[in-house]
């Protein structure tokens, strides 16, 4: 049953994973049990990204039915991540300000969070300022930038001399990202390193956390 | 119709006529000089797009608010002043000289979206700040249970649930009755009760005035591009447009996350809506080309990219329907001037497809590899690209010279090849554009 469970949601089968786990919390399953299988099957979904096999129609069904999970097994799954203290690291990501694109940063983010990092998204057209403030409560150790205009160049190289400026920058590595981004781009902004898909970004991130 | 006999004629004997238009067209006084830069430029597009080797490779750089930006104007009053608008695109061609036209069209008409309360885009001045481009805002603007009702009548579709959505002025549409109702007599008063009602009678106004504004602001940019033609010699090569119906789907429709959630929920209905517009991308880009007198339809692609989808999936939700719609327009006589923004690394073998005849297609590239690009289409198709936006923002004229001469050395030797930027442009160091055209005369073969 579990393993059925497993593999209906790693096959995108929404209404079979659905229906098995209302019949397992139905049953008398501690919703907390299922809670490990769930994340086990987010991370064999981020593998198989990793590999080529899946792209963002299936990241973006696993999220919706993780959503319907949570939902169901009243955000135990989203307590446990926050409790277990077992997160690899914290990152915060956000679309830099004038540029109010999100789909990369939102691949960037699940797999992120597919791979145990506790992931803090602002949004889109963030400014340098919010940035700033939401890093100094939230502490993560990696800043990713997300930008799909060449205007949003600027705003980019903005934010990491505001965390310059803001005596934060030897604290954090921050990471670049988006369709026209590349060496080049992240040279002129002045952030420490640049992926070139969401995959990247987890490696950077591992990387940069010591949990490679 | 561009002549008597048009339905009697082959595809080829169209694409020579709409050529033959574009290369001599009808009113323009020309200067000598202009003249004969427009008849060199129209010809080596031409040579390039039919496989064969132009005296000089041609440089159509794909602009975005670049020029606008280059002639000391806001994005806003590109959008809005049209005076403003002629200026800067006026001193972008004179100084660059390049061998296509930065249409005036592509700066859209701002007092019409803000008179029509248009939700669909955030624009200079009106969600995004003075100086940034206009930017899709996507959302659900099409239900998950529409689906059938946009099958079954899209253009009853458009005006009753579409339109009323993203356009805040038209809301009230939602009450008319459809026009198909019209088939007798005594259905004509009751059909048109709904526009009796005030609400509909004040979006008909708003309607009929943005109607007027559309007249302004056509004359206005008809005359700007008229005058760079004439004066430059700038073909123009953005003439018509059409689009994937996946990214028609996913762009402005469903939006991205829904529609890829209906890849599994839904697979066949998204199949059926895509049917559903093929017909309809064909005519609009056979109309807006016409229209245009340009043998060019542009076709900007985005959720087929790399990443975006398998091959697999690319193979069933994507290439079939877009394939469709470019051979419609072959069929026309008409060459789709297909961009594949991002990467298409994964995608080429899709576009070397055997029933898609050689030399009636026209390929930009952004990202892709173009090394690997001429491998697949060389002999296919012409294809163009791909100097990185990231060079003309954070780069130098020197490695923008030696970007452009690696690249014809290596994918530009043998003809069918266009040098031009990979993604649009907005941002960027003048001198550095300026490399990239004097690199393509220096290293042209």
């Amino acid at each position: 049953m579990q393993e059925q469970l497993y593999n209906a949601i790693v096959e995108m089968k929404e209404d079979e994973a659905l229906a098995l786990a209302r019949e397992e919390l139905e049953g008398g399953r501690d919703p907390l049990e299922l809670v490990d299988l769930f994340r086990k099957a987010v991370e064999e979904v981020g593998d198989r990204y990793e590999k080529g096999e899946y792209f963002l129609p299936e990241l973006m069904m696993t999220g919706q039915i993780m959503d319907q999970l949570a939902e169901m097994t009243k955000d135990k799954l989203k307590d446990e991540y926050e409790d277990s203290g077992k997160t690899r690291g914290k990152v915060l990501i956000g679309t830099v300000k004038d540029d109010i694109h999100d789909i990369g940063k939102n691949i960037v983010r699940f797999m992120l969070d597919a791979n145990g990092f506790e992931v803090k998204d602002l949004g889109v057209d963030i400014a340098p300022e919010k940035f700033i403030e939401e890093a100094k409560q939230f502490e993560p150790q990696v800043v990713g930038l997300s930008a799909l205009l060449t205007l949003a160049f600027d705003p980019m190289k903005d934010t990491v001399e505001a965390f310059e400026k803001a005596g934060l920058r030897n604290k954090i590595k921050i990471m670049v990202g988006g369709a026209p981004v590349d060496d080049k781009v992240c040279e002129y902004t002045g952030a420490d390193a640049w992926g070139k898909d969401a995959v990247e970004a987890v490696s950077l991130a591992k990387k940069w956390v010591g949990g490679a | 119709m561009l002549t008597e006999n048009w339905t009697s004629l082959t595809p080829d004997e169209k694409l020579e006529i709409r050529f033959d238009k574009w290369m001599n067209p009808e009113g323009v006084k020309f200067p000598p000089e202009a003249e004969k830069a427009f008849k060199e430029r129209t010809r080596i597009i031409k040579d390039a797009v039919q496989l064969k080797k132009p005296s000089r490779i041609p440089v159509c750089p794909m602009m975005g608010f670049y020029p606008i930006f280059y002639g000391g104007v806001t994005a806003e009053d590109a959008m809005y002043d049209y005076e403003k608008l002629g200026q800067a695109l006026k001193k972008y061609h004179q100084d660059f000289q390049p061998d296509c036209l930065a249409s005036s069209f592509l700066y859209g008409p701002g007092k019409i979206f803000e008179l029509l309360d248009y939700k669909l885009y955030k624009w200079p001045g009106h969600g995004t700040n003075i100086n940034t481009p206009y930017q899709c805002w996507e959302d659900e603007y099409m239900k998950a249970d529409e689906y059938d009702l946009m099958i079954n009548d899209p253009s009853n579709y458009w005006m009753k649930v579409y339109l009323p959505r993203i356009f805040g002025a038209l809301e009230p549409w939602k009450n008319m009755a459809p026009f198909t109702d019209l088939v007798e007599l005594p259905f004509v008063g009751a059909s048109l009760i709904p526009v009796g009602i005030p609400d509909v009678q004040e979006a008909f106004k708003k309607y009929l005035e943005a109607g007027q504004l559309a007249m302004e602001w056509i004359q206005a940019i008809g005359a700007i591009d008229g005058e760079t033609l004439s004066t430059v010699g700038t073909p123009l090569i953005l003439g018509g447009f059409s689009k994937a119906p996946f990214d028609t789907l996913g762009d402005t429709m469903r939006g991205t996350q829904p529609l890829m959630l209906d890849l599994f929920r839904r697979p066949e209905k998204v199949k059926e809506a895509m049917e559903t517009l093929i017909p309809l991308h064909i005519e609009m880009g056979v109309r807006t080309a016409t229209a245009n007198n340009c043998p060019f339809v542009f076709m900007p692609l985005h959720k087929g990219a790399d990443g975006f989808m398998s091959n697999k999936q690319y193979a069933e939700f994507y290439w079939p329907q877009l394939k469709a719609v470019i051979l419609g327009l072959i069929d026309e006589g008409l060459v789709p001037l297909v961009f594949a923004e991002g990467g298409y690394n994964q995608r080429l073998e899709f576009l070397a497809d055997p029933d898609i005849p050689e030399g009636k297609t026209l390929w930009f590239f952004d990202t892709t590899d173009m090394e690997k690009v001429k491998e697949t289409l060389h002999g296919k198709s012409c294809f163009a690209g791909n100097v990185p936006v990231s060079l003309f923002k954070a780069g130098t004229p020197e490695q923008i010279d030696d970007y452009v001469k690696n690249l014809i050395e290596k994918v530009g030797q043998d003809g069918g090849f266009i040098l031009s930027n990979g993604a649009v442009l907005d941002d960027a160091h003048a001198e550095n554009l300026k490399a990239m055209f004097e690199a393509g005369k220096k290293y042209s073969p």
